[in-house]
């Protein structure tokens, strides 16, 4: 191994406890330490029956942490939301693990309740330099922290709730290196669609990708998560970018953050976190902010997007390789080759999930709201990334922004962005998501999603169509 | 979980790229809290229009892909949702290996974990095999200790993981094995911990802002 290391590579060398041969490179398999996980009710059941089944218990119980967030009703009247028998036995389930295995769990009335990935950085428990394996694909999220975050699968999880660790093969590294500034209207969603788009829903596939630049170091920390959430659609099993100064103030603030004297020793322990100026990477890319428009998708794969100016492809204009899953996603979309993407009308709007309902998030959606309201036909909703996110927002009044532009304010879960709870659209129903997968069915059978940021969501809702949230941004 | 060393069957071409979590396994079979009754759930939305009726299209539902042991699919198969319940409710079904060019990470991992098999192919051997089939349906043979794959009109070799082809073979208890390093991983976190002890901010009550 050369002298000169990635940011990935740094990491996983600190959490190596013993190596199974072939070699220090990417392929490597070894044995991993995890520091943290999270639990959701819905993959974490079946992990916890295996650990009952064979007697075992949780190796290291105070590092995981389990929230209820999937399956739960977004009701503004918490005792009164729907729940059908097996979600309701799901978050029966997670309660008794937690009881029985020495977990701490938020459950449903909990007032620290929300999307995993939202609570866990939102307490301070996500620090820099740490490994976090968890049952959900974004826990790429993570990254945003200097973290190798990735999911797992449920046999995983069981395999980490017993050992602590995860037997684990090093990963080849990719970097995307961001120049420049993004354009007034345009945010870490649009960037993140744009890199998708170009490289492909596997084009980081089998890689750790880091993003730098000035673009990446320009960014608040939300918005950074924003970015490392969605990378795992073009394929990143882990996403990465090197923590900050701005990293560190946002811990600092949290409940749960360490001390202001360990704080201070962490920091120090925290500046070897970077990329060494000569590290190789297996791909480089750059791009410019500059030249990234505001995105929305017009397909099934998160990256079948476009500029928000563009018009609805036609396939026969694209490669022989990629015309069959366009037409068939067109099919599916209900859409006509070269139409306007602004003259695609919306039934629903949706503002929420672990890519885009954290506090910036709701202050931009709401910029746009302010004194407008829901075009007529559309049904419009906000479901925050945490309760604490939403009492955060209600004290400063960004609910009575939403519910006056017509905008249902719904409590905290994944929600519509997979539809497991009682919010779902309707067959051909035609939704504006912050969320991150436009997947067939996602939203619910035949539902029709296009992914966007939360101004645009907003831009999108106020105009009955998706919209140029550019035209609408006084300050632009 | 059930050896794979040598087996034989009808495979189904399955082209699309990006063939996802959601697709493979929808949300409303995810609701257990044990992995029974996945194979009525496998490919639903695909398999069954609104009404329950089974698609005559879509190629698993054709008469004569009844016991369907293979798939020969597009590239990033699997990607999306971490939810292991898409290879439980493959296995249920009866599907045993995947083929194709590359696969979700998340998807791949569950799928070593469980026993099905995954083979990833270059483009070109992945083209033979596909005109090997007739109407996307043919005979499959993959033998997993001679690293062989065979269709009607096409026999080659494939490269695999000696790892995960071990595991497949032998189905290994993965946490009883590695629980033979529990010293290792014991020494390993109190030295990790000691060195740096901002990392027990884990539980307990919320410091006072």
């Amino acid at each position: 191994m050369s002298a000169s290391r990635t940011l990935y590579d740094k990491i996983v060398d600190e959490h190596r406890i013993l190596s199974f041969g072939d070699g220090g490179g990417a392929g490597e398999r070894l044995l991993l330490y995890i520091d943290r996980t999270v639990l959701n009710e819905y993959t974490s059941p079946q992990a916890f029956s295996g650990l009952r089944d064979a007697g075992r218990k949780p190796w290291r119980p105070e590092a995981s942490l389990g929230v209820v967030d999937h399956v739960n009703s977004t009701n503004p009247d918490r005792e009164a939301g729907k729940l059908d028998d097996g979600a309701r036995r799901q978050i029966e389930y997670l309660s008794e693990n937690g009881r029985d295995f020495g977990i701490e769990i938020f459950d449903l009335l909990d007032p620290r309740q929300g999307i995993e990935h939202v609570v866990m950085p939102e307490l301070g428990l996500v620090l820099p330099g740490m490994v976090i394996a968890a049952g959900d694909s974004h826990s790429t999220t993570y990254g945003a922290f200097g973290v190798v975050g990735f999911g797992i699968g449920t046999s995983d999880i069981e395999h980490l709730l017993a050992t602590q660790t995860l037997i684990y093969r090093r990963l080849k590294t990719m970097r995307i290196t961001v120049d420049g500034r993004l354009a007034p209207g345009v945010t870490a969603k649009d960037l993140i669609m744009e890199v998708i788009r170009r490289i492909g829903a596997d084009g980081a596939g089998g890689h750790a990708l880091e993003f730098a630049g000035e673009a990446i170091d320009a960014l608040g920390v939300e918005a950074r998560m924003t970015i490392c959430n969605m990378a795992v659609e073009c394929g990143a099993r882990v996403a990465l970018m090197a923590p900050d100064d701005k990293v560190v103030d946002y811990i600092e603030g949290c409940s749960r953050a360490p001390s202001a004297d360990l704080l201070a020793r962490a920091r120090a322990d925290w500046q070897v976190l970077r990329s060494d100026p000569d590290a190789r990477f297996d791909k480089e890319i750059s791009l410019a902010a500059g030249d990234i428009p505001p995105m929305v998708s017009w397909g099934t794969s998160p990256d079948q997007s476009l500029a928000i100016t563009d018009r609805v492809p036609d396939p026969e204009t694209l490669p022989a390789d990629r015309r069959a899953d366009a037409v068939r996603a067109l099919t599916y979309m209900g859409l006509t080759p070269n139409m306007a993407l602004q003259d695609i009308a919306i039934d629903r709007a949706f503002i929420g999930s672990c890519t885009n309902a954290r506090l910036s998030d709701l202050r931009d959606a709401a910029s746009i709201l302010k004194g407008r309201k829901v075009a007529p036909g559309v049904r419009a909703m906000i479901s925050p990334g945490s309760s604490g996110v939403r009492s955060a927002a209600e004290a400063e009044g960004l609910d009575r922004i939403f519910i006056e532009a017509g905008f249902e304010w719904r409590r905290s879960g994944c929600s519509l962005c997979l539809a497991m709870n009682d919010d779902s659209l309707a067959p051909g129903e035609r939704c504006a998501s912050s969320t991150n997968r436009n997947f067939e069915g996602r939203q619910g059978v035949g539902g029709r999603t296009h992914l966007m940021s939360p101004a645009m969501v907003a831009a999108a809702a106020v105009s009955g169509r998706l919209a140029d949230v550019r035209a609408l941004a006084a300050a632009f | 979980m059930e050896h794979f060393i040598r087996l034989s069957g009808r495979v189904a071409a399955m082209p699309a790229a990006n063939i996802d979590t959601d697709v493979i396994m929808p949300k409303a079979y995810l609701k257990g809290i044990d992995r029974s009754g996945l194979a009525a759930g496998l490919f639903h939305d695909l398999r069954f229009d609104e009404s329950g009726g089974a698609r005559p299209g879509f190629i698993l539902n054709r008469p004569d892909m009844a016991e369907t042991r293979f798939l020969l699919v597009g590239p990033n198969f699997g990607c999306g949702s971490s939810r292991e319940h898409a290879v439980w409710g493959m296995l249920q079904y009866g599907i045993r290996g995947i083929i194709g060019s590359s696969f979700g990470a998340i998807f791949a991992d569950n799928a070593a974990n469980n026993g099905l098999l995954l083979l990833s192919l270059p483009p070109a051997q992945l083209a033979e095999l596909a005109a090997g089939l007739d109407d996307g349906a043919g005979h499959m043979t993959v033998d997993l200790e001679a690293q062989r794959i065979e269709v009607a009109a096409y026999a080659g070799s494939f490269d695999i993981d000696q790892a995960l082809r071990r595991t497949l073979m032998l189905g290994l208890d993965r946490i009883g094995e590695t629980l033979t390093h529990a010293d290792r991983i014991r020494s390993f976190e109190q030295a990790y911990l000691a060195a740096r002890p901002w990392l027990m901010n884990g539980r307990g009550d919320e410091r006072a802002s």
